[in-house]
């Protein structure tokens, strides 16, 4: 908000950099401004056209857990506070129907189907790639059973669960008993459809369904339009039970109570990253401790080989997890199968007793790691500066946060994994390169 | 426009109620029409009116329009959260011409609207008290005016190791004057102690050698050697600072901003694992032993953690897992038939390259042996007894040297740097900084910055982002022409006895006592300091007389807002 508020702000969002020019003290930036077919300066941010949008869509912030609309804004917080159009759903733009509902009931008058992308120019001294990092894909580790197993879950879906304004709001529930849920009303539709027939049935002959059904089966009435409704009274047996299956797993549904941690997800490991992703354990000790204060009673297991929490006040947490119960398991954890009650049971080498075990639990939580963003391959191929075997923007020692080109600094998870704190002293301190440079070369241009 | 209305009258209290209906967020709920009218029948509003959107282009204009058009001198909006969106409306008056201290905000969104949506008629009756809350207390507003202040465009930056030296350097380069203070006889710190610097492997003289050379260079820097801090008076802007030198001079300095970099000691090993200096050393003795080439051994054995994550001292020191990684390459390179041997807890290589290092020095041949802190290795005459957890057996490893990874910790004197600048240190004794995650390098006392290893342990480019993020955060005070603050700060009264309560409450040390004469007799009395004040309040709420008052929050105006509240129960 600061910085949206910050009059030496302009904020370009929504754009992509596609072409830097020039040196240091003298950049010259081509951005292309994408249209969100909202007037960003008109909308005030206040919802009514998400509200009535027609076109639902997965919640792309929830991790799809949650539904958004055509019309969406990211999340709720997001700066600027304008809402945006995804044209490749909505239906104004996709099925060239005459929607238009957005545009009616924006009293802002700020729906703009019309607007087109921009291209910019813009001049700037020094450049700062703070270009951020992608999770790794936690279905790339088969063992793990992500995607397979429901109930095996990311970091970052578990930390939606955790959010009160997540898609559960708050509650940790399990995707196994979601996925029934999420059912329920293409269920409870397709009965209804099914009773609506019989009613039709029911009013054309006169009698209940049930006393047709005795007679049908008896033989003493036979037909074709009877067939039908005898296949119509069959068909709805199974849904029926199905839906009152599905209603008593739902009405039933409870939080997750054991839940288990496993860290390095595509990290430490030779297959995919070899790296240390830095802040997981960070965050899963953080998911155990909120997790343990929805549910006093909640059996957690943090399974990793090293738990690094190397960081101010880091140690000290692990210890207060520790010491709030939750339980960390030297290991790194073989295999995650699945049983018939959806429950996910770990396979693994308890290192310190020496024994390989089991353990069957509610949900599994994945520490997923961090991987290079594509666009660090964009820059890097734009600007001419290299990247680390790794695939981050690479720096020096010393000065940190330069890259190999003048002018053009780094900071943050652009540059390798890395922790809030650490993430913020850089940027503050790339903000000092990029003076430092200006400087230097306003004093090398006097000079010459 | 004076921007300020000063040459308005406003005692007469004219008010206008506007009302937003913020799209559907309040209209969807609340009855925004009825509330305007409900509005408009109460004692001193004169004008009412409701909108789409307060906050847009239109709604602002209205505003204006309507302080000129009904003469307004109150202007109350019943909208979403002051935090939001306070600055704006208190802007929108200023250039109508009123002073924007006569600005009041009624929230019936995010504390009536949002919260209330299941309970619509409930929720009606509510807005209507807030707004009649913020009208009442309207009526009693005062104008008010913006405390200004000047500043020395000077810095002062407290430590000449990595982090002091970027801090000064990048300083400099933004135009500020620059006073460096070291203790010691000479720049560098910790990193002068040094080999190499890791990942890399950069040579630390040569790195602690450019810094030097850069800060030496530049004009704008006035490098203090072998000096000391003795105290500092004064607030942001004009902080006065008190330095000693060796020989017992003083020197004063006003600067505007002080960046403290000072540092952090490894631990003292004396009297850990049989430490001797000689057999036994710490980490950071193998760092000058490898720098001074004096090393010489074919069986090391490092153990990690020692006088760290314990129970006295429980923090993770950070560098001591990536120096004895290093270190043990360094080892291996110069003899590859020395056996290193590191017994550890957590093996702490966060991050791309350290972990790249851990997996190069087992490539090398490093022995890592785990142990338990229950259990830990015990050094005896030649060998080190280790209890390894993973086989559950216990074994000996011979060694010529052991190396003591021990903890930077701070330095013993860094209670008395914090009791001078008045800022606090956490239970390690290291800079608490303003907010773990998002302010890492400010202190709550504005003015004063943080960096390096008197935050916390850092590695060296880290140290030095930190010094260069002080340095750019020094300079958000530093680059302005001059420093304002609001006005709505605290006052003391002439009810205040002296008694003190507040003083040791206020969580920004802007209340002292002072000493004064009546009747012959010695008195105390509080004084504020209106720009160390910001305006919490808890000073208010703690003194039994009226000793203390808030500006904006006087008891007066609260006392009208809770008779508003208690019309409705009558």
């Amino acid at each position: 908000m600061d910085v949206g508020r910050h009059p030496r702000i302009r904020l370009l969002a929504y754009s992509e950099v596609e072409k830097v020019e020039g040196e240091v003290g003298n950049f010259r930036v081509t951005v292309r401004k994408k249209p969100r077919y909202v007037n960003e300066s008109k909308c005030t941010g206040c919802g009514s056209c998400a509200e009535k949008c027609p076109t639902v869509t997965s919640d792309a912030y929830n991790l799809g857990l949650g539904k958004s609309k055509a019309i969406f804004k990211y999340f709720a917080q997001g700066i600027p506070s304008s809402y945006t159009i995804d044209a490749s759903v909505c239906r104004n733009f996709q099925q060239g129907k005459k929607c238009g509902v957005c545009a009616k009931v924006c009293q802002a008058g700020a729906i703009d189907y019309k607007q087109e992308e921009q291209i910019l120019e813009v001049d700037a001294g020094a450049i700062i790639l703070a270009t951020g990092y992608e999770l790794f894909d936690a279905g790339r580790v088969p063992e793990y059973g992500y995607g397979r197993i429901p109930n095996v879950v990311t970091a970052l879906e578990f930390e939606r669960f955790l959010s009160a304004s997540g898609p559960t709001h708050g509650h940790v529930y399990r995707r196994s008993d979601l996925q029934v849920e999420a059912k329920l009303p293409e269920l409870e539709k397709a009965s209804q459809k099914v009773l609506r027939e019989l009613e039709k049935f029911e009013k054309t002959f006169s009698m209940t369904s049930d006393e047709f059904f005795e007679k049908f089966e008896a033989g003493e009435l036979t037909g074709a339009q009877y067939d039908e409704w005898a296949k119509a009274i069959k068909g709805y047996a199974p849904l029926k039970q199905q839906l009152e299956n599905a209603r008593k797993q739902v009405d039933c549904m409870e939080s997750a109570h054991r839940i288990a941690f496993i860290q390095c997800v595509g990290s430490r490991d030779k297959r995919f990253n070899e790296y240390c992703s830095g802040f997981c354990c960070m965050h899963s000790v953080k998911e155990a401790i909120i997790a343990r204060e929805h549910d006093r009673e909640a059996e957690i297991y943090i399974f990793g080989m090293d738990i690094r929490a190397v960081g101010k006040g880091f140690e000290e947490y692990r210890n207060r997890a520790g010491e709030a119960g939750v339980t960390f398991v030297r290991s790194r954890v073989a295999e995650v199968t699945e049983n018939a009650a959806h429950n996910p049971i770990l396979w693994f080498e308890d290192t310190k007793n020496r024994i390989v075990r089991s353990l069957e639990v509610d949900l599994v939580v994945l520490a997923t790691g961090c991987e290079p963003s594509p666009a660090a391959h964009k820059f890097s191929a734009m600007l001419g500066i290299p990247l680390t075997d790794f695939g981050f923007y690479k720096t020096k020692t010393v000065p940190a946060l330069d890259t190999s080109r003048p002018g053009i600094f780094t900071c943050g998870c652009a540059q390798g994994p890395m922790d809030i704190p650490e993430s913020v002293a850089q940027a503050s301190g790339c903000a000092a390169r990029a003076a430092q440079a200006l400087s230097e070369s306003e004093s090398m241009r006097l000079v010459s | 426009m004076s921007g300020n209305g000063e040459d308005m009258d406003v005692t007469e209290a004219r008010i206008g109620v506007f009302v937003c209906h913020c799209g559907t967020n309040i209209a969807g709920y609340l009855d925004c029409e009825a509330l305007m009218e409900y509005a408009a029948t109460l004692p001193n509003v004169v004008y009412a009116k409701n909108n789409l959107y307060t906050c847009s282009e239109s709604g602002i204009g209205e505003i204006q329009k309507a302080i000129s058009d009904h003469r307004l001198t109150r202007v109350v909006v019943s909208s979403c959260s002051p935090r939001t969106h306070m600055p704006l409306f208190k802007s929108a008056c200023a250039e109508a011409g009123l002073n924007p201290y006569l600005f009041e905000m009624a929230n019936i969104r995010d504390q009536c609207s949002w919260v209330h949506m299941q309970e619509r008629d409930a929720a009606q009756a509510k807005a209507k008290d807030l707004i009649r809350m913020a009208v009442a207390k309207a009526v009693l507003l005062t104008p008010q005016k913006d405390i200004e202040a000047s500043l020395v465009k000077k810095a002062m930056v407290l430590g000449g190791g990595m982090a002091g030296l970027s801090s000064a350097s990048a300083l400099a380069d933004m135009g500020v004057e620059v006073f460096l203070v070291e203790r010691e006889a000479e720049l560098g710190g910790l990193l002068r102690r040094i080999n190499r610097v890791g990942p890399s492997g950069e040579k630390a003289s040569d790195i602690v050698a450019d810094m030097v050379r850069q800060v030496r260079d530049k004009p704008n820097i006035k490098l203090l050697l072998e000096t000391e801090l003795a105290g500092v008076g004064g607030v942001v802007g004009n902080y006065e600072v008190v330095l000693k030198t060796k020989s017992g001079e003083e020197i004063k300095q006003t600067v505007g901003s002080i960046v403290v970099a000072t540092g952090a000691v490894p631990l003292n090993a004396e009297g850990l694992c049989g430490y001797d200096g000689k057999r036994v050393i710490t980490q950071i003795e193998l760092e000058e032993q490898l720098r001074d080439r004096k090393f010489e051994a074919k069986n090391v054995v490092m153990i990690q953690c020692v006088g760290a994550r314990s129970a006295e001292r429980k923090y993770c020191s950070r560098i001591c897992c990536l120096s004895a990684v290093k270190n043990s390459i360094y080892i291996k390179e110069l003899d590859p038939s020395a056996h290193v041997h590191v017994l550890y807890r957590d093996i702490q290589m966060y991050g791309t390259e350290n972990e790249k290092l851990l997996w190069d020095s087992r490539g090398k041949g490093v022995r890592y042996d785990i142990y338990d802190a229950s259990r830990p290795p015990v050094v005896k005459d030649g060998a080190v007894e280790l209890y390894q957890p993973l086989t559950g057996m216990t074994v000996e490893i011979p060694f010529d040297l052991v190396v003591l990874s021990t903890p930077l910790v701070a330095p013993a004197d860094s209670q008395t740097i914090a009791n001078y600048m008045r800022i606090p240190v956490d239970g390690n004794n290291f800079f608490l900084e303003a907010h773990a995650k998002l302010r890492p390098l400010d202190f709550a006392t504005d003015g004063i910055y943080l960096a390096g290893t008197a935050r916390y342990p850092a590695t060296v480019p880290e140290a030095q982002a930190q010094g260069l993020g002080a340095a750019s955060r020094a300079n958000t005070i530093l680059s302005k022409d001059k420093l304002t603050f609001s006005a709505l700060v605290s006052q003391v009264t002439d009810r205040c006895d002296g008694c003190g309560f507040c003083v040791d409450l206020c969580p920004y040390k802007a209340l002292s006592l002072v000493e004064y004469e009546k009747d012959g007799q010695i008195r105390k009395k509080n004084r504020s300091d209106s720009i160390l004040c910001k305006g919490c309040g808890v000073c208010a709420a703690t003194c039994p007389k009226g000793g203390v008052v808030v500006l904006g929050f006087t008891r007066k105006q609260l006392e009208a807002q809770v008779d508003a509240a208690l019309e409705s129960l009558q």
